[in-house]
């Protein structure tokens, strides 16, 4: 049992299991803080962006110029962004069996793999996590794709280069494995692959293994997986919440008795409480609109947004914004508040009740009919002639590298009236404005991020027990910029292992037993003797069969007869065709008892001498002494096979067989 | 060793196509499927009789759980009955669209019997309330433990909204109860389907037992030819349905078609339930078709334009027009009060498109009667043309046999369905998988025995140590493992016999046997045994023989030793020890070395 660690970023995971003999991905998460390296992606010519100086080097050469730009004292590529891969090295991905899916944020690299390392298995993962898997990797393809880039940097990705280069870029790692996002056939040839799975459904792989995805509570659809077979359970724990937000409740009960626990995807921000940053997210937009400025909120098109509009929904009203629209701007914005609607039984217990009523789930419905809420597929078109200031728009990219966001950032950010609040916690957001400086936006950081705090994963682990955990090497150490919160690292008996990207651990099992089916004529067939009290024995001659790694045991085959009409030719046609092993033997012989079965069975002149360790029982005229020790019979005879064969069955009468 | 039944019990379900209602024994679980009510009749006779069920005592102690497979009436309409007025606290599974909807129609159906039919001695709503929190939901393809033995499945079944089929499993033992299903997508829905699950028994509808339909795209030609002829002549047009199932397909159907022949003639839906059940399947839309639902962020099919909710004062209107009224069997209620109005009329048309069970108006006029007797012993005269179009989206003969074909059942039951007609569907089971195909009446009891194989756990040396001989590719002989099976605490392990011995704290008592062969032979000892050591090697083939430094024999571990007699120098002894566990080979060693050394060495 091995796990092979592709990915060094905890919230994107991407790990294979070997398991009993199935290769199984778990997760394929795409580590996109790269693309922060890069130069936003502007919808609209930027003359600001275009005019950024060049990179020149200490030495003043100016080699990089083209490739490298410098904003406000950082420096950024100038090209494409790109994407860091799952580590596809250390591992033949295509011998990969099955790849299964948490949820929608840890399959954005699904067409990485399955499209360009030979993956011929299959993909699971619930329908949800699917639909909205392929809205957000739409956005992602059409966002990039929709602002074509002429130029396409590699020059600083070369070793003696990128040595040269100011940081963060200088530490950037793998560089030369950054890639250029794929393209719509790609994704679609990806979910292709995947099979979709209900909750608690079972899935058999290979008669070996059994893989269930169970609720999560993180987002819709997303999922825990327990790997097991008879007598191993490994419980892949990624992404979880135990927070009550829109969808179904985490399911705790069914991780217990795990032999191994692997934990990834906590919160990014285990200081901030999501609720509390919920409450500063209204509160600052209703103070920057009231002010008479527009909000920006950087976001994904599915997920936490609901939860905001839902909030938005509850707050507008008694905050005096009934009047302020509310835009969202997404190429998948519609599909994403309609799918969101019909996933009833993917929700929580509140959202699942109205459906029954029936009424849509989410009041966001009611905030579009009401024309509070509007949604685009983009700045053009439509948007351009009912958009009306002051404003709050939700957008993408979080990053502010692509997307619609990044008109915005433009348009709004030299005004100190403007406001661009952060709730998404995958990116840095100092990072994510560098490109923007200087701003007179007012920036506001509200990361809500609901998966598990270090908290809830020491009361979870507490609950379901796991013999062993295993997680990245992040959650086993404080965080580096708070070094002295040792209360922000798994603390656990025995302590966790711990994985880093390109390591390969190997899982600690002790397998003992495997199932075995016993077909009813053999089963039939077996004589039960009670050996202890409660406690019976049979002995069980039978033949094996395995087939797709399952077993199981028949009654032996009746010996062939041996054909009419043919000779004997040779004395080796008597030699016993295959040994039918005797059974153990055990118990002792009561050498009184022995001797009168033995006067009973006609013999007249038996004679017991004691040695040291027993006995030694002679029977003359035979020439035939039987040693009888504690626990052990020896007979020794003439070549008489009647008179062995006599005593013998006396002597069994005395053993039991094992 | 275990053998184990299933016990169907009938209380509903038997030979007749009135309501479902079966009572499944398996391994000692006590299983209730479906709860249906005989909407043909008005009395006692309409509610399954449970004391089938309570003359062992309380429901909740005797049933394990019920499992409901979809909302239609004549499956779940005895519920509220059967948990709050005969009484019963366990759990009643169904899925999502099932759980909502079905305690809209328990409460429509309530109000016409009771409110408007007058009846007394029924559920209330109340009752329909407290029933519905019995109920626990199920995903598709989610494997609910009902409790450490007892396991349930839902597979899509097709048919109605969030209709399903229910494997219900026991250690190795299982059945699948399909409940209404259909094979054949619709305009709406999708096709049932299972996996190869090889239930020990397939309880399956069959309705359309005898019924090979005719393809799917003549049926709806012909629908919308009939439609559009009758309204092109002025006349008014009827279709009688359930407010949820295939009322949407037919309103599908119906609003392309308007569509795209640019009609004008309206067309009606009865009663407050068309919004709300379009609501439903928006909102279900995950549990439709394919097509609905990849097209439905575009375009909601379940939005009409050409339909309309109807007004009792309609019915008056001059000028053709076609109206959706339920309910389906014209048996109470709007659908009903319309016929009545129209009859009269042979320009009008009712077009039947389900089917309609004994005792309603719609069985009657179906099966020919004209002249109908009516409440204050009225008689009304149908003028009007009858058609019967079979959409209900019940399994035909050939969907049958698609889904035995499917599951691989080693018994199938047939249930729901009229006794010629399953009758003639069983012969054919039989004859073309080779299952006993059973079909037992109401009230009758199918006992099915199963010979499940038993699981043990092996210890993994001792697996590992026989799949490893295992692996000598000899076929004919057949590798024999040797083990012993401790039972203990109800488990079963399966260990080496030396496990097996040390587990129990015993120790191995060693039975040896040393037998003296004398062979003639005047040669020197060493020679003798050097004899003795080709002869064996010469038979045995197939076993290691040695010849050790220190002269003697191995044959496995057979040891044998020379000596010379004592008083015949010409006769040599030859020790032969073996312990039992080499019993054959060492009685056979004896005996072939009994028989003497062959004359020349070969």
């Amino acid at each position: 049992f091995f796990q092979y660690c592709l990915s060094g970023h905890p919230t994107l995971p991407c790990n294979v299991l070997k398991f009993k003999s199935t290769t199984i991905m778990l997760d394929c998460g795409l580590d996109m803080t790269s693309t922060l390296n890069f130069l936003p992606l502007p919808l609209v010519q930027s003359p600001r962006l275009s005019k950024l100086p060049g990179w020149v080097l200490k030495d003043g050469s100016t080699f990089l110029d083209k490739e490298l730009k410098e904003c406000s004292g950082h420096v950024f590529v100038d090209s494409v962004p790109e994407f860091c891969l799952p580590e596809t090295e250390l591992l033949d991905l295509s011998t990969v069996d099955v790849i299964l899916i948490s949820n929608y944020h840890c399959m954005m690299a699904l067409p990485y793999i399955t499209e360009y390392t030979g993956f011929t298995g299959t993909v699971y993962a619930t329908e949800p996590t699917v639909q909205i898997g392929r809205l957000l990797m739409e956005e992602l393809v059409n966002s990039i794709e929709r602002v074509p880039k002429a130029q396409s940097a590699s020059m600083w990705k070369n070793k003696e280069v990128q040595r040269l280069l100011p940081a963060p870029l200088k530490d950037a790692v793998e560089v030369s494995m950054w890639r250029k996002c794929y393209t719509m056939p790609e994704v679609n040839a990806a979910l292709s692959k995947i099979q979709l799975v209900g909750y608690s459904q079972k899935i058999e792989l290979f008669g070996a293994v059994q893989v269930t995805p169970l609720s999560s509570g993180y987002a819709l659809g997303s999922s825990n997986w327990i790997i097991q077979s008879h007598y191993e359970k490994v419980s892949y724990v990624s992404g979880s919440s135990l927070l009550t937000t829109h969808p179904q409740p985490m399911d705790q009960a069914s991780l217990k008795n795990s032999d191994v626990l692997i934990l990834t995807g906590l919160t990014q921000i285990p200081t901030a409480n999501p609720d509390g940053m919920v409450g500063e997210f209204c509160s600052n937009l209703a103070m920057t609109v009231r002010n008479g400025g527009n909000v920006l909120v950087p976001c994904y098109p599915s997920g936490v947004i609901y939860d905001l509009l839902e909030c938005l929904y509850q707050y507008i009203d008694s905050a005096g914004l009934s009047n302020v629209p509310f835009y969202f701007i997404s190429p998948v914005a519609n599909s994403s508040l309609e799918f969101s609607q019909i996933f009833a039984e993917w929700l929580c217990h509140n959202k699942q009740t109205k459906v029954y009523l029936p009424e849509p789930p989410f009041p966001h419905a009611e905030l579009i009919q009401t024309n509070k809420l509007k949604h685009y597929p983009s700045i053009h078109g439509d948007f351009s002639n009912d958009f009306k200031q002051p404003c709050v728009v939700f957008t993408g990219h979080p990053s502010l590298r692509f997307g619609d966001v990044v008109h915005f950032m433009e348009l709004w950010g030299k005004s100190g009236l403007n406001t661009v609040i952060f709730t998404e916690p995958d990116f840095s957001y100092l990072d994510a404005l560098a490109p923007y400086q200087p701003l007179a936006m007012k920036c506001v950081y509200c990361p809500i991020d609901t998966r598990l705090n270090f908290i809830q994963v020491t009361k979870l682990l507490k609950e379901v027990q796991p013999l062993h955990v295993v997680c990245p090497e992040q959650y086993t150490q404080p965080p580096p910029t708070q070094s002295h919160r040792t209360d922000l690292m798994i603390d656990c008996q025995p302590p966790p292992m711990s994985y880093r990207r390109a390591e390969v651990l190997t899982l600690p099992y002790k397998r003992r037993y495997e199932k075995i089916e016993i077909m009813p004529e053999l089963a039939d067939s077996l004589v039960p003797l009670e050996i202890k009290p409660g406690i019976s024995l049979a002995t069980v001659s039978a033949v094996l069969h395995t087939k797709d790694n399952k077993h199981v045991l028949q009654l032996p085959p009746k010996p062939p007869q041996p054909p009419a009409g043919k000779k004997r030719k040779r004395v080796s046609d008597d030699v016993p065709e295959c040994k039918p092993l005797k059974p153990l033997l055990s118990g002792s012989i009561p050498v009184d008892q022995f001797v009168q079965t033995l006067e009973k069975h006609g013999f007249s002149d038996v004679k017991v001498e004691d040695t040291a360790k027993g006995h030694i029982v002679l029977l003359q005229e035979a020439e035939t002494l039987i040693q009888l020790e504690e626990d052990s019979t020896h007979i020794i005879c003439d070549n008489d096979e009647p008179l062995r064969a006599k005593l013998r069955d006396l002597v069994l009468k005395f053993l039991q067989k094992f | 060793m275990p053998e184990s039944s299933f016990l169907c019990l009938g209380a509903g379900a038997g030979q007749d196509v009135g309501r479902s209602c079966i009572l499944v024994s398996i391994a000692g679980k006590n299983v209730m499927l479906d709860c249906g009510m005989h909407m043909g009749y008005n009395d006692d006779r309409r509610f399954p009789d449970f004391s089938y069920i309570t003359q062992n005592g309380r429901l909740t102690d005797f049933l394990d759980c019920v499992i409901i497979s979809h909302f239609h009436l004549d499956h779940c309409g005895a519920l509220p009955y059967f948990s709050e007025m005969v009484g019963y606290d366990g759990p009643i599974y169904m899925t999502h669209p099932t759980k909502a909807i079905c305690p809209i129609l328990l409460e429509d159906y309530r109000k016409i019997t009771v409110d408007k039919k007058g009846e007394i001695n029924f559920f209330t709503s109340q009752m329909i309330k407290d029933c519905m929190k019995k109920v626990v939901a199920v995903h598709l393809h989610q494997t609910v433990q009902v409790d450490e033995e007892l396991e349930i499945k839902a597979y899509y079944a097709g048919h109605v909204l969030g209709a399903a089929m229910f494997q219900i499993k026991v250690g190795c033992e299982s059945v699948v109860y399909t409940g209404d299903y259909n094979m054949t997508p619709d305009r709406h829905l999708g096709a049932a389907w299972i996996d190869k699950c090889r239930p020990d028994l397939l309880i399956s509808e069959s309705t359309y037992a005898t019924t090979i339909r005719d393809s799917k795209r003549c049926r709806e030609r012909d629908f919308l030819k009939k439609v559009h002829e009758t309204v092109e002549r002025g006349g008014k047009v009827l279709i009688p349905v359930f407010a949820l199932g295939r009322a949407q397909e037919l309103c599908i159907l119906l609003e392309t078609f308007w569509e795209r022949m640019n009609l004008k003639a309206p067309i009606y839906f009865s009663t407050g339930l068309t919004e709300k059940a379009n609501h439903y399947y928006k909102l279900f839309i995950t549990w439709t078709n394919q097509k609905i639902r990849k097209t439905f962020v575009q375009r909601n099919m379940f939005e009409f334009k050409h339909i309309k909710a109807f007004d009792r004062a309609f019915a008056d209107n001059p000028g053709p027009m076609v109206v959706f009224a339920t309910p389906g069997m014209l048996h109470a209620g709007q659908s009903l009060q319309i016929f009545k109005k129209w009859a009269g009329n042979e320009k009008n048309m009712v077009i039947m498109p389900g089917y309609c069970v004994q005792g309603t108006v719609g069985h009657k006029i179906l099966s020919g009667q004209r002249k109908l007797e009516m409440e204050g012993r009225q008689i009304l005269e149908v003028k009007m043309q009858v058609e019967y179009m079979s959409f209900s989206a019940h399994a035909d003969a050939k969907g049958i046999m698609q889904l035995i074909r499917q599951a691989e059942p080693r018994n199938v039951l047939l249930v729901h369905g009229e006794a010629k007609k399953m009758e003639f569907l069983k012969q054919k089971i039989e004859q073309e998988f080779h299952v006993s195909c059973y079909m037992p009446a109401n009230g009758e009891t199918t006992t099915i025995f199963t010979n499940p194989s038993i699981p043990v756990d092996i210890s993994l040396g001792l697996l590992k140590r026989e799949t490893a001989l295992g692996l000598l590719p000899d076929v004919r002989k057949p590798q024999l493992m040797h083990g012993t099976l401790i039972l203990k605490d109800n488990s079963f392990r399966l260990v080496s016999p030396e496990q097996a011995l040390k587990e129990l704290g015993l120790t191995e008592h060693q039975l040896r046997f040393t037998c003296r062969v004398h062979i003639q032979d005047p040669r020197k000892e060493h020679e003798t045994v050097l004899r003795v050591y080709n002869h064996l090697k010469g038979v045995l083939k197939d076993y290691s023989v040695q010849h050790l430094p220190d002269g003697s024999i191995t044959v496995e571990s057979i040891l044998i030793q020379a000596t010379a007699h004592s008083e015949d120098q010409g006769t040599k002894v030859l020790l032969v020890s073996w312990t039992y566990q080499d019993e054959e080979l060492g009685s056979y060693l004896t005996s072939l070395l009994k028989k003497g050394l062959p004359q020349s060495t070969p």
